[in-house]
């Protein structure tokens, strides 16, 4: 296939394919940063909670004072315990996905002077941590004489296991086990690293911060009850979760069940991110009109062009040329438009990603978006002009006889 | 002649349907797209009180140790220097207000008791905000300075507990106290909820829920305290707090104080009246720093970012959307003029001038954007239908109002006249004698 008549041509209608290579290069450049956006979203949605998500459930209770808070609790554990198939009720302020009640600031030194970031305490009562399923990877779990006294807004220091991500971020690069951190006067010594345990509500936090979490036991008291995590098998769960439900509205008809917190974790998963699904997926939902409209624009075009020049190659049928030769002609000549039009979005699309860097805190584009968005934009201009081509290969020799 | 021009584009629209149809397409996609981003964020980034905001004001003086708080005051007040301020009367209006969750039960129903969110707030917070009352009135300084157990109902609460009938004089049970309905409020729906807006700066853009709906029940500050001890939530502390709920005396900012001030001079002796507060709170040992800051509404507003970046964001990708959509446009228009280069070519040789010409092509390309403005139009209801399906806060905000009607025909006009500029120019170009000959 020869280029250089097809350039010629093309000269002749400058204004024309510079729209259609514009009209790609926007494409382009909203099409590779809309499919890094959904990239980011839903790798933001499978984020790694730490937690057995699909064995746990919250339970929430409200609407009593502390001085039934030992009464509540204790009705409520008992009918909680009693439900066929819960594996087990601990009592913890915060749960991944759900209720937040432990985010405090934190520094490196007593006076207070390094600051170490806004983190989320896990206050838990003895068992939460093995409930939860976070996994220690350094150091050790808590011991029975870890679980101190909870009084007020956060037990009194003590001994805590914390993620691997807070521990780089605390501590680079620097052994954590032993290593002290206080927040509001309270001292807590690091005696465990955890694998990883999410915070409560991660959308709200950049990606490295959504892993700034600290477990730190304590006895149950006032200020730890009415938030319990459930275990069971992740199977029955959606049964358990409904009896569980009903026997506490049973044994405690006094208090508020908060039954938007009450579920299994997988479900307050699904919660958590709905911005991010919604987000992702009005995008997929542009994606789909741009590549639409862009096909469309070319079919317009390009039929265009083929009744424009019927006569021509009615001529070049008449002197030679196959069918084929019609189709890869208007093949090659939407090739070399829309490879034009990329060579330019590639540039529009780092620039919008660029600006999309400073106003949206996103990271850079890798570069391998890219060839992919070449690829897809060569094979919708090829799908899009198939159309108007073969209805030019169709053309017969004749038309060159005929004067109009 | 317009009526001959319109006529003439009809004509030349009828005949080639296939490029017609993916022309109004494309202009109403594109304008579908847009408007209904363009709809959200208008309403979104819209004034709460509309003629009244730029009397409005957030006072802020910073009682936290010195470096706790380093970019100026902390977004709430103490206890103590919200009740100063307040008790002062230095403003046209004032409200202080407090956040809680509230347990609520209705002796006269059978109904579980619920769990709402309930403002203890002043008197002056419904005149102030212009809060419409579809029954009985806000509460009196009277029942204020007596402590009256009280309370303001939202319209949604009515309709949950009372089915929307008259409810004052009836009873609520708050936690463990008799309050007596004095008013139930209309519906009403600031966008966003700006009395309870702070921290935005710190929320990475995911603001969506500043536009939730105002609480269910609204109480006189001092009783509403009293009756919902130990619920009350703080915005921060720094330092620990011997009885969680229970605030006034604790190391923490948990109270807003909303000021209205009528004019210029006003506004001046109250930032004057903060800064000196700020200044004798120092001298006494109580505040470590004099930061103080009073923004207005639509400041306060900006300064919290409040439109979520998720939704600017939408604006930005829908407009580049029409950008494309535009291209395309141009594109196939300047096919359909250029087609028709015979047919111009002898109108330009009977004496039509190029401006004729030009304006020709222009009506039709109006003629375009006009039926694209229909369709564009009935996509918009749809993704703003779409939008009021999504499980976020101001899903029920998102109702296409007569200004962006309007604004949807008008951008789809200007749209399809500015796509049309540069075919039309082409056609009104076209020689005559080259067509001619070529006939």
């Amino acid at each position: 296939m020869q280029i250089q008549p097809i350039l010629a041509a093309l000269r002749r209608h400058r204004l024309a394919t510079a729209l259609i290579a514009l009209e790609i290069a926007l494409a382009c450049a909203v099409l590779c940063n809309a499919c890094f956006i959904i990239a980011q979203r839903v790798s933001a949605m499978h984020i790694v909670s730490g937690a057995d998500e699909a064995a746990l459930a919250s339970v929430q209770l409200t609407g009593y004072d502390s001085a039934q808070a030992a009464d509540v609790d204790a009705r409520a554990l008992a009918a909680l315990r009693a439900v066929p198939g819960v594996e087990s009720v601990s009592p913890i302020n915060s749960i991944p996905f759900g209720s937040r009640r432990g985010t405090a600031g934190i520094s490196t030194d007593a006076a207070g002077e390094h600051f170490g970031g806004v983190i989320e305490f896990y206050v838990g009562g003895p068992g939460s941590l093995e409930a939860l399923g976070a996994k220690v990877v350094a150091g050790r779990a808590p011991q029975p004489d870890d679980f101190r006294a909870f009084t007020g807004f956060m037990p009194d220091g003590g001994s805590v296991q914390i993620t691997r991500a807070l521990a780089e971020h605390l501590w680079p690069g620097a052994d954590p086990l032993g290593k002290e951190f206080w927040s509001l006067k309270s001292h807590y010594r690091v005696v465990g690293v955890l694998k990883d345990l999410v915070r409560p509500d991660p959308t709200g936090w950049t990606p490295e911060q959504r892993q700034w979490s600290v477990f730190l036991p304590a006895q149950p008291g006032p200020y730890l009850t009415g938030s319990y995590l459930l275990r069971a098998n992740p199977g029955d769960m959606p049964r358990v979760m409904r009896d569980a439900l009903a026997a506490v509205a049973k044994a405690v008809p006094e208090v508020v069940i908060d039954r938007e917190a009450s579920q299994s974790v997988s479900d307050l998963r699904h919660d958590v991110f709905k911005n991010d699904r919604v987000m992702a997926a009005m995008l997929v939902g542009v994606i789909f009109a741009m590549l639409m409209v862009t096909a469309l624009g070319i079919v317009g075009l390009a039929s265009f062009w083929v009744q424009q020049r019927r006569r021509q190659i009615g001529i070049r049928r008449a002197i030679g040329a196959t069918r084929r030769d019609i189709l890869h002609y208007f093949q090659t000549e939407n090739f070399l438009i829309v490879g034009g039009g990329i060579a330019l979005g590639m540039v529009l699309a780092f620039a919008l990603n660029l600006v999309l860097m400073k106003h949206y805190e996103l990271p850079r584009l890798p570069l391998y978006y890219l060839p992919v968005a070449a690829l897809a934009l060569w094979v919708l201009g090829q799908l899009a002009v198939l159309g108007p081509a073969l209805r030019a290969a169709a053309v017969p020799p004749v038309v060159a006889t005929r004067s109009v | 002649m317009f009526t001959y021009y319109l006529d003439l584009a009809l004509r030349s629209l009828k005949r080639n349907r296939m490029l017609t149809a993916l022309m109004v397409l494309a202009i109403a996609v594109g304008i579908g797209a847009s408007m209904t981003t363009l709809t959200v964020t208008h309403l979104l980034s819209g004034d709460p009180l509309p003629g009244r905001s730029q009397h409005i004001f957030y006072p802020q003086v910073d009682a936290s140790p010195a470096g706790y708080s380093k970019s100026g005051p902390l977004d709430m007040l103490d206890y103590r220097s919200a009740v100063d301020l307040w008790s002062a009367h230095r403003a046209d209006r004032q409200a202080l207000m407090a956040g809680s969750e509230v347990k609520v039960r209705a002796p006269d129903t059978t109904l579980p008791p619920l769990m709402v969110p309930m403002l203890a707030t002043t008197s002056d917070f419904f005149a102030m905000f212009q809060v419409p009352f579809q029954y009985g009135t806000a509460w009196t300084a009277a029942d204020a300075a007596s402590r009256a157990r009280v309370a303001v109902i939202s319209s949604d609460l009515n309709d949950r507990l009372f089915g929307g009938a008259d409810s004052v004089g009836k009873t609520l049970r708050l936690k463990d106290s008799d309050v007596r309905i004095v008013g139930v409020m209309k519906k009403w729906r600031p966008s966003p909820l700006f009395y309870d807006v702070r921290a935005g700066r710190f929320a990475e853009g995911q603001t969506s829920s500043f536009y939730g709906k105002p609480e269910d029940v609204f109480m006189p500050f001092f009783s509403g305290l009293d009756v919902n001890d130990g619920n009350f939530w703080q915005f921060t502390c720094w330092g620990s707090v011997p009885r969680p709920g229970h605030l006034q005396d604790a190391p923490c900012v948990w109270v807003g104080l909303w000021v209205q001030l009528d004019d210029a001079a006003k506004v001046a002796d109250y930032r004057a009246f903060i800064a000196n507060y700020a200044q004798q709170q120092k001298q006494l040992g109580r505040f470590a720093t004099t930061q103080t800051r009073m923004p207005g509404l639509m400041e306060w507003l900006v300064f919290n970012h409040v439109v979520p970046s998720d939704v600017k964001l939408q604006t930005w990708l829908a407009f580049a959307f029409l950008a494309i959509c535009l291209f395309n446009m141009i594109g196939l228009l300047l096919a359909k003029f250029l087609r028709r280069s015979s047919e111009i070519g002898v109108r330009r040789a009977l004496g039509a001038s190029r401006g004729a010409v030009f304006a020709q092509c222009l009506v039709e390309a109006g003629m375009v954007g006009l039926v694209g403005g229909i369709g564009g139009w009935l996509l918009t209801l749809l993704g703003l239908w779409l939008v009021r399906r999504q499980p976020v806060e101001y899903a029920d905000l998102a109702h296409l109002d007569p200004g962006m009607f309007g604004l949807t025909f008008a951008l789809a006009v200007a749209a399809s006249l500015l796509a049309g500029l540069l075919p039309a120019l082409r056609a009104s170009r076209i020689a005559p004698a080259l067509q001619l000959k070529t006939l």
